[in-house]
């Protein structure tokens, strides 16, 4: 296998295709020829790299450096330039974005930030930001001001529904795990995050663990579940870390463990790790691999909900589902359900693929809008003009 | 900590959450939050962390909270570091390496002097 110093990546997407992209691969290909660089410096060719669209675009690694607007005849001086003596090509680099004002910028429109209101805004590890932010009030209102059945009533009023694809209705899982006549139960809360790419989940786990906590708390209470795990993959190292950081502050200050807030609800909470497969993600499997054994998909029904982790009734649903909850107590289910439409009341989280829409990241929005380009990027960002 | 039992202690923890977090944002103080969450990180955050405590060992400052925060969605920035001096808003700086970090803490935190070219919106 050749080994490259040197890898130059340049995109051929149609718009710089246009603008003569595979003029300058051959060009630099022939001037690595001609240099004797061929076998040292890769040429490869990709995708939009996310720059104002102003001519060819390539990037050169391991420097990082961002060149725009080069044409075929440029590309000797550049090859001698950069590769050869080692000095950026300053004349086609790629301009940095320009000034913006200070202050946090507005929410594009059509975004809507229930599950990602805290992060970036605080520090995950200390449980007093999130009680800042009326953390664990949700809890208490639950636990002082409402029955098991109206929490269950209230988020059924909501709409919530699950965030693990399925889209069941959160409320009527927990009303079947309710209903069944078993004990102890168990929540189980899926932060396996399979999807390649995907990292919505990552993101509320290390910006905002404590709203997963208390949904899972408040959840318990309504099913009637005594103890709860959080399977999260083994390839999130920093959210294992910062889940267990969160639970072990929520246990001091009493919002985990026996006799929760001085009532009689117990309930307690550990984190399970994955070990890289993706199957895990699937609820059946799941509970195997809690329990030890293969990560192996099982029949249903039984449901998890009637026989889960060691074949008692076991509450799953995702890390985003739990997140909503204490918003929706806090906040109501007529909020909620105020969002979205008829069918599908929900804010959810959507990543925004690298390729598709400038820049990445995770977008909050409703069901009914329609995501587009522009809708991603904020209003200021010039470099880009779709 | 002793455990919470009751409605009232925990809205009365609340507010203390919250008046400690209006402490922080008091004029004279200053607060420097580094972006830590795994894009953070894989950008290199933890040499940012080091960079900015560094800088205020060597230089002796005082009045300076460092804190850590997730990921706030532009990934493509990080590593990201907010500067807040006292109460005024927060500004979001990007691509902030170690070398960058030190100009941030010397030219904004010090002398009131936000760094321009790297600030982003977020």
């Amino acid at each position: 296998m050749a080994f490259y110093r040197s890898h130059v990546l340049v995109c051929v997407d149609p718009e710089c295709l246009a603008k003569g992209a595979h003029e300058v691969v051959d060009a630099l290909q022939d001037e690595f020829i001609a240099q004797g660089l061929i076998d040292e410096i890769q040429v490869l060719e990709t995708s939009r790299i996310g720059g104002r669209g102003n001519g060819p675009e390539m990037m050169v690694y391991p420097e990082g450096i961002h060149y725009v607007g080069m044409t075929p005849d440029d590309i000797p001086y550049l090859v001698e330039e950069h590769f050869l003596k080692g000095r950026i090509v300053e004349r086609f680099r790629e301009v940095v974005r320009p000034i913006v004002d200070e202050e946090l910028g507005a929410l594009r429109p059509k975004e809507v930030r229930v599950v990602l209101r805290n992060c970036g805004q605080i520090d995950p590890n200390n449980i007093e930001d999130y009680l800042a932010t009326d953390g664990y009030q949700a809890l208490g209102k639950v636990l002082f001001e409402m029955t098991p059945e109206g929490v269950i009533d209230e988020v059924l009023k909501s709409g919530l529904r699950g965030r693990c694809g399925a889209g069941f209705p959160a409320a009527k899982k927990w009303q079947i795990t309710r209903d069944v006549q078993d004990s102890p139960k168990y929540m189980i809360c899926n932060a396996d995050e399979g999807d390649p790419g995907a990292f919505m989940n990552r993101r509320v786990l290390e910006g905002d663990p404590h709203s997963v906590i208390e949904g899972m708390i408040i959840g318990a209470y309504a099913v009637g579940a005594s103890y709860g795990y959080i399977y999260c993959r083994a390839e999130y190292p920093v959210a294992v870390q910062t889940l267990n950081i969160a639970i072990a502050q929520a246990r001091e200050f009493g919002f985990l463990g026996k006799n929760i807030l001085g009532t009689d609800f117990s309930f307690d909470l550990e984190v399970r790790v994955g070990a890289g497969a993706f199957v895990c993600g699937e609820e059946t499997a799941l509970i195997a691999s809690i329990m030890g054994m293969r990560g192996e998909p099982h029949p249903r029904p039984p449901f998890p909900s009637v026989k889960g982790v060691w074949d008692k009734p076991s509450n799953n649903n995702n890390v985003e589902t739990y997140s909503n909850v204490p918003q929706i107590i806090l906040n109501g289910a007529a909020w909620y359900a105020s969002m979205g439409t008829e069918k599908s009341k929900f804010a959810r989280l959507c990543n925004r693929d690298i390729e598709r829409f400038h820049g990445n990241g995770i977008f909050g929005a409703t069901i009914d809008v329609t995501i587009t380009r522009a809708d991603c990027v904020r209003a200021d960002d010039h470099s880009f003009n779709y | 900590m002793p455990a919470i039992k009751s409605l009232e202690e925990l809205k009365r923890i609340r507010e203390e959450a919250l008046q400690k977090k209006q402490m922080k944002a008091t004029p004279g103080n200053v607060q420097v939050i580094v972006a830590m969450g795994t894009c953070g990180i894989a950008a290199g955050a933890r040499d940012t962390m080091k960079s900015v405590l560094n800088y205020i060992e060597t230089e002796k400052v005082s009045g300076i909270t460092v804190t850590q925060t997730g990921c706030m969605g532009r990934c493509e920035e990080e590593p990201i570091v907010q500067v807040a001096l006292g109460d005024q808003p927060k500004v979001v700086y990007g691509k902030v390496n170690a070398q960058v970090a030190e100009k941030i803490m010397r030219q904004h935190v010090q002398n009131g002097q936000p760094v321009k070219e790297n600030i982003i919106q977020i």
